[in-house]
């Protein structure tokens, strides 16, 4: 018998307090067992170690971009994605993981210059479209559950996955 | 012995982003790095200058999964830096709201991190749909588990995530106690379940001894997440105040966070539900410790893997607490206790579910915030964490790679780390590493 084809799904975490990371393990507590049926986490490095980022139908990127270095990944998630959600306000917005860009003291400047220099700091904080292109977003700090819900939803209809296959 | 590299560029099932490498020459460590690897956001700066009463709120966004650790932590301090005694109810509904968040989050750590390593899968996702495997009754009663704690603080304190009605002095708003049946029938309903994973925690004979310190709140009248003095091995007590003095900064140049000694008789130190359980465990409630009797003679241990079973007692204990509370409490209508502004400094200290939790605000007259301090549990065990892997890697060297690097990701996931707590702050007393 054919399988059902599973929607292919990412979920990605940089700067924030991955807040919506825990609050959608907190949603697998009334849906996982809906969601495995129709649904590959193939990236999910919260709850696996064997994660792949090549084919991916949507990744859901939660958290700001502070680096080069992140902004690469992002980049390379977004070539092996067909779709790209935001996930969360730093995410969406920056704000509150962009706190620095705001900072406009010489003498806290002069303090944290020891970190963005050390390590790799890009110059400012960015949100996640400053970087890629982005398809769709789930706003809030942590995400809105009933958007996140609307857009798995709208996903699965798209890639032809029912639930009730 | 050949020399050899072990590079875990990413270790998972924990909160945030982490690393490892360890060099081995001659068959002997001569490098070892636990490097967290999440960004900083400089939390501690943005908040100098914002008026107190949006501080809680903005600092618990420090992290996800603890943020309720942060917001309590936070007002905490901000009501001793402005001379504000809360209510005794205040105190309680906090306390329950406290039993929500440590039921929620060692459940997360316990069940959906641990829980695979036990089992030999990688994880949850791999559980199969059987309710006759063991595998997934435990997943199974994680879900009822998790639900439990978040409806209480959901109910309690409006949201398991960033709970908006805590306030400097108290609530915005006052739960409603029509709602409190089905929270005692839901504790009630998953004590079997609790019970389940403490024994099945307790039989997983992972094994990793080492003497180092230990330290946490300690309150003598309960067993307590929130009020008590700091205590460690050698039996100094420590009041909340005068933690930090007690504490050295340590720079780690490949880390994003630092590390800290306490000026004591050991190289380093633990917090979290181990150091808890060691110190505390004549405090627990007396259901907890009855049915528990036998789990607690491991107590005092120098096991690192016991904190995951010192986990599953706290979720006992909480649990029972949380029953105590919601049978008892009488709900009087009180707003927040308000006062004008006063400059002031205030500390707060609470045991997040990874241990002591530290918070310093300094007001200036106006109310507004003069400089702020953070000391997370993570960056407090992060030495320790190296120390035991160093000893972990010297002692089994002739072992496959495979089996090292995932007996390393368990060795660190036992002390349930969360590196975006870790990375918020900036210091400036230094010691290098």
């Amino acid at each position: 018998m054919d399988q059902q084809k599973k929607l292919v799904v990412g979920w990605f975490s940089f700067t924030c307090s991955e807040d919506s990371t825990i609050l959608f393990t907190e949603l697998l507590n009334d849906h996982l067992d809906e969601w495995k049926k129709v649904v590959e986490f193939r990236y999910l490095k919260a709850l696996k170690s064997k994660n792949e980022i090549a084919g991916l139908d949507v990744a859901f990127i939660e958290g700001a971009v502070s680096s080069d270095t992140q902004a690469e990944e992002v980049k390379k998630i977004r070539g092996h994605a067909k779709y790209v959600v935001a996930v969360g306000a730093c995410a969406c917005t920056g704000m509150p993981s962009a706190s620095r860009n705001e900072f406009v003291s010489d003498e806290v400047n002069q303090k944290i210059a020891y970190y963005l220099h050390h390590f790799d700091y890009s110059q400012k904080v960015k949100k996640l479209d400053e970087v890629i292109k982005v398809d769709d977003q789930v706003p809030g700090c942590p995400m809105t559950v009933s958007i996140f819900l609307e857009i798995l939803t709208k996903y699965l209809k798209l890639f032809n996955i029912s639930p009730d296959a | 012995m050949h020399n050899r590299q072990i590079t875990i560029d990413n270790i998972t099932k924990i909160e945030g982003s982490a690393g490892l490498k360890v060099t081995v020459e001659e068959g002997v460590v001569t490098d070892l790095k636990f490097i967290i690897k999440d960004y900083r956001r400089f939390y501690t700066e943005a908040v100098k200058g914002k008026p107190l009463i949006a501080v809680p709120s903005f600092l618990s966004r420090i992290c996800g999964t603890c943020s309720v650790a942060h917001l309590f932590a936070a007002l905490e301090a901000l009501e001793k830096s402005q001379e504000i005694k809360v209510t005794e109810q205040t105190k309680l509904l906090r306390r329950l709201s406290y039993d929500g968040l440590i039921i929620r989050d060692h459940a997360l750590h316990l069940y959906f991190f641990v829980l695979p390593d036990i089992l030999g899968i990688d994880s949850i996702l791999d559980i199969p749909d059987d309710p006759g495997n063991i595998g997934y009754t435990l997943l199974h009663d994680s879900f009822d588990i998790k639900k439990a704690g978040t409806e209480i603080t959901n109910v309690i304190i409006g949201a398991a995530i960033h709970a908006p009605l805590p306030t400097i002095g108290g609530f915005l708003k006052l739960p409603d106690p029509s709602l409190f049946p089905q929270l005692i029938s839901k504790l009630e309903a998953i004590r079997p379940q609790v019970l389940r994973g403490i024994k099945t925690f307790s039989q997983w004979p992972q094994s990793l001894m080492r003497n180092s310190d230990y330290l946490c709140l300690r309150n003598d009248r309960q067993f307590d997440f929130l009020e008590g003095q700091i205590i460690n091995s050698s039996g100094k007590r420590v009041p909340e105040e005068k933690f930090h003095d007690f504490l050295k900064s340590v720079v780690i140049p490949y880390s994003q966070a630092e590390g800290y000694v306490f000026s004591d008789s050991h190289e380093d130190y633990l917090v979290g539900a181990l150091a808890r359980i060691n110190f505390n465990k004549d405090l627990l409630h007396p259901q907890t410790k009855m049915d528990c009797q036998t789990y607690l003679q491991t107590f005092p241990s120098n096991n690192i893997y016991h904190n995951n079973l010192a986990q599953a007692i706290e979720i006992l204990q909480c649990v029972d607490d949380a029953l105590d509370i919601l049978k008892t409490i009488r709900i009087n209508q009180e707003g927040p206790v308000r006062k004008s502004f006063q400059a002031g400094i205030g500390v707060g200290v609470v045991e997040a579910p990874r241990g002591i939790l530290y918070h310093k605000a300094v007001v200036g007259e106006k109310g507004l915030i003069e400089d702020y301090d953070v000391i997370v549990p993570t960056a407090q065990n992060q030495i320790n964490i190296e120390s035991d892997l160093k000893k972990y890697f010297n002692e089994n060297l002739d072992k496959d790679e495979q089996t090292l690097r995932l007996d390393a990701e368990k060795i660190i996931r036992a002390y349930d780390p969360c590196m975006s707590c870790a990375t918020n702050f900036l210091k400036i007393d230094w010691i290098r590493k």
